[in-house]
């Protein structure tokens, strides 16, 4: 047991030395939480649009205002002609621009009927599609004001609740997939690279020839790996919850016990990356482009799984990722127990046993 | 310092990868105290024999004893009686001097009281007492393969195996590695050592040379060259090597 500390006591004078390393594995959480957070946001904040107003009464003025004061849109335009759209769309310096007709106070209070046209740059889609339903339900507002609820007697109103995520903020959606990618490829490269580098450096053969157990040396290795992991889903968590806002709705214990298994997923991937490589180069390779690319297009985080043709859906089922993104989601967002994902949890379970077994055949192999 | 125990003793000891024999029925002993080289072109065999004495690997078929102990069932013992240093430099370049001797030692199963006053005595007797806390990574090549050997032996192994110890060194450290192999021999450990150096060879009391996975030749370093005709252990080395027929 003395030997035991002695050598997870030297593993983390490796890390703790070995800036490039500690920066890796502390800063690039943080890193990638603010970028998510703040910079890669699809959501909509401030958005520069422009009023072509042809009426210039009351209402276009109030309408004007809330456009401009709600955190949505900032109005940083007034155009005289509609031909001055396209060319603001052009010098992107609109995304949108909102039309009324002239005459719009008197045609709404007279025939209670009014147009307004909404003019969105949709080159971005996903972001004109979220802009035009923004300043929908602003006109809407006003419009139930001056109308009142119940004008008609017959009238269908559709009323849409978004669950779980009322707001739309998108780090319900990058926050578990932060803390998926982060684990993968910390647990997995960084264990991979520090195996092989002792095998590179000569080192192994030495901790081979000692009276120490072969299984005891890997094994001793990635324990620090683990703990550094677990302070990283920590950091993630307590990002999330003081800086994004991002509730945390199911069991925190559960959250974590997942997490301690998805580490050990990852982890047991890395050893058995070490154990097929030689090269420090190789494993960092194969970590990256071999993990990390699968683990990006098929954990559902940046794009839907359902949407994938059949075969791409069928391969998913392979990436350790999307299990765990699941589960993630599951309990922060939608606060679910045991119940709902014991069998996302199983199949964590299942794989890593099945990447230890492989990998500690290799390294009999080896051995041999 | 000699004497008549016998340490390492192999009884066609053999290996072979697939087809391949690298070692081919290779039979010698080596006496408590003795410095024995083991010598042998690239390919000959030497790193294969060596790792099944160490215990790394399990010979195909043959007998060997190592320390007392049978290298097919006991080779987790044998681990714990030698002490191992190899070509590629073995110390952690992150670590200090004295963390990389108490993670060593510590891992030779030496309790903390122990390594604490060997790990000083060894620090004193290099002169390295201003290095001590430094990082290994910063020390010239000759200090650290010094650093290297010392904690192999630091548990006072009854045999240590240096593979290829002094390459890449200037010959005033490589004669200064010397000495303290003799010191170590002084205190009773057995070097069994591999190099390309034959003014080393010069140094050990008996030669084996390898080729082709046999010992083609063993004896003292003075009845070698009188055997062969030759008045330098690299002119022995020559006429065998001359024979061999693998490539690398």
């Amino acid at each position: 047991m003395k030997l035991f500390f002695s050598f997870i006591r030297k593993e983390f004078w490796h890390v703790l030395r070995d800036t490039r390393s500690l920066v890796i594995l502390l800063g690039m959480p943080v890193m990638m939480m603010l970028l998510f957070g703040f910079a890669l946001s699809n959501e909509v904040k401030n958005s520069n649009i422009g009023i072509l107003d042809l009426s210039h009464d009351e209402s276009t003025q109030l309408l004007t205002n809330r456009f401009d004061q709600s955190r949505y849109f900032s109005v940083t335009k007034n155009l005289t002609h509609e031909s001055q759209i396209e060319e603001a769309f052009r010098k992107n310096e609109l995304r949108m621009v909102v039309i009324f007709p002239p005459k719009f106070r008197e045609s709404l209070l007279h025939t209670n009927q009014a147009q307004i046209r909404l003019v969105g740059d949709a080159t971005d889609p996903n972001t004109s599609n979220i802009m035009i339903n923004y300043a929908s339900a602003i006109l809407r507002d006003y419009q139930n004001e001056i109308f009142g609820e119940q004008k008609f007697p017959y009238q269908i109103n559709v009323e849409s609740s978004m669950l779980y995520n009322p707001k739309l903020s998108s780090s319900f959606n990058f926050v578990p997939g932060v803390m998926t990618l982060i684990l993968m490829l910390l647990g997995a490269m960084m264990t991979s690279v520090s195996i092989v580098k002792e095998k590179e450096k000569g080192t192994m053969e030495i901790l081979l020839v000692s009276p120490m157990r072969p299984l005891m040396v890997v094994i001793t290795k990635a324990i620090p790996y683990l703990l550094l992991c677990f302070i990283d889903v920590l950091l993630i968590l307590v990002l999330a919850y003081t800086v994004l806002d991002m509730p945390l709705r199911g069991n925190i214990l559960l959250l974590l016990a997942e997490s301690i298994l998805f580490i050990f997923t990852t982890l047991s991937l890395g050893l058995l990356i070490s154990n097929l490589v030689d090269k420090q180069q190789t494993a960092m390779f194969i970590s990256l482009v071999g993990l990390m690319m699968p683990a990006l297009i098929f954990s559902g985080f940046m794009f839907p799984l359902e949407n994938m043709p059949l075969p791409m859906q069928i391969i998913s089922n392979l990436i350790p990722t999307k299990w765990y993104y699941s589960i993630v989601s599951s309990i922060m967002v939608k606060g679910l127990g045991i119940k709902f994902i014991w069998k996302q949890t199983l199949i964590l379970v299942a794989m890593t046993v099945f990447y230890l077994a492989v990998a500690m055949k290799k390294f009999k192999i080896r051995l041999e | 310092m000699l004497n008549e125990e016998i340490v390492i003793k192999t009884n066609k000891l053999t290996k072979t990868f697939g087809d391949f024999t690298a070692v081919n029925a290779i039979s010698f002993e080596v006496k408590s105290g003795e410095i024995f080289g083991f010598l042998g072109a690239n390919g000959a065999g030497k790193t294969t024999a060596m790792r099944i004495l160490c215990g790394l690997l399990s010979p195909t078929s043959g007998e060997a004893m190592v320390a007392g102990y049978d290298v097919y069932k006991e080779n987790e013992l044998i681990k714990k009686h030698i002490g191992y240093m190899s070509q590629k430099f073995s110390l952690y370049e992150n670590l200090t001097v004295r963390e990389n001797i108490e993670f060593f030692g510590g891992i030779y199963g030496l309790s903390r009281k122990e390594l604490k006053e060997k790990g000083n005595d060894l620090i004193g007797r290099l002169g390295m007492e201003k290095e001590a806390n430094k990082l290994v990574g910063s020390l010239p090549l000759g200090w650290k393969q010094k650093i290297s050997f010392s904690t192999a032996i630091l548990h006072q192994p009854k045999i240590v195996f240096l593979d290829e110890p002094t390459g890449g060194v200037d010959p005033i450290t490589r004669r200064q590695f010397w000495d303290m192999i003799y010191e170590a021999t002084d205190a009773g450990i057995t070097i069994f050592v591999t190099t390309h150096y034959m003014d080393e060879a010069e140094y050990c009391n008996r030669v084996s040379i390898m080729v082709d996975g046999s010992i083609s030749a063993l004896d003292t370093p003075h009845q070698l060259k009188e055997q062969f005709e030759t008045d330098s252990m690299e002119g022995v080395f020559l006429k065998l090597a001359r024979q061999a027929k693998r490539g690398e």
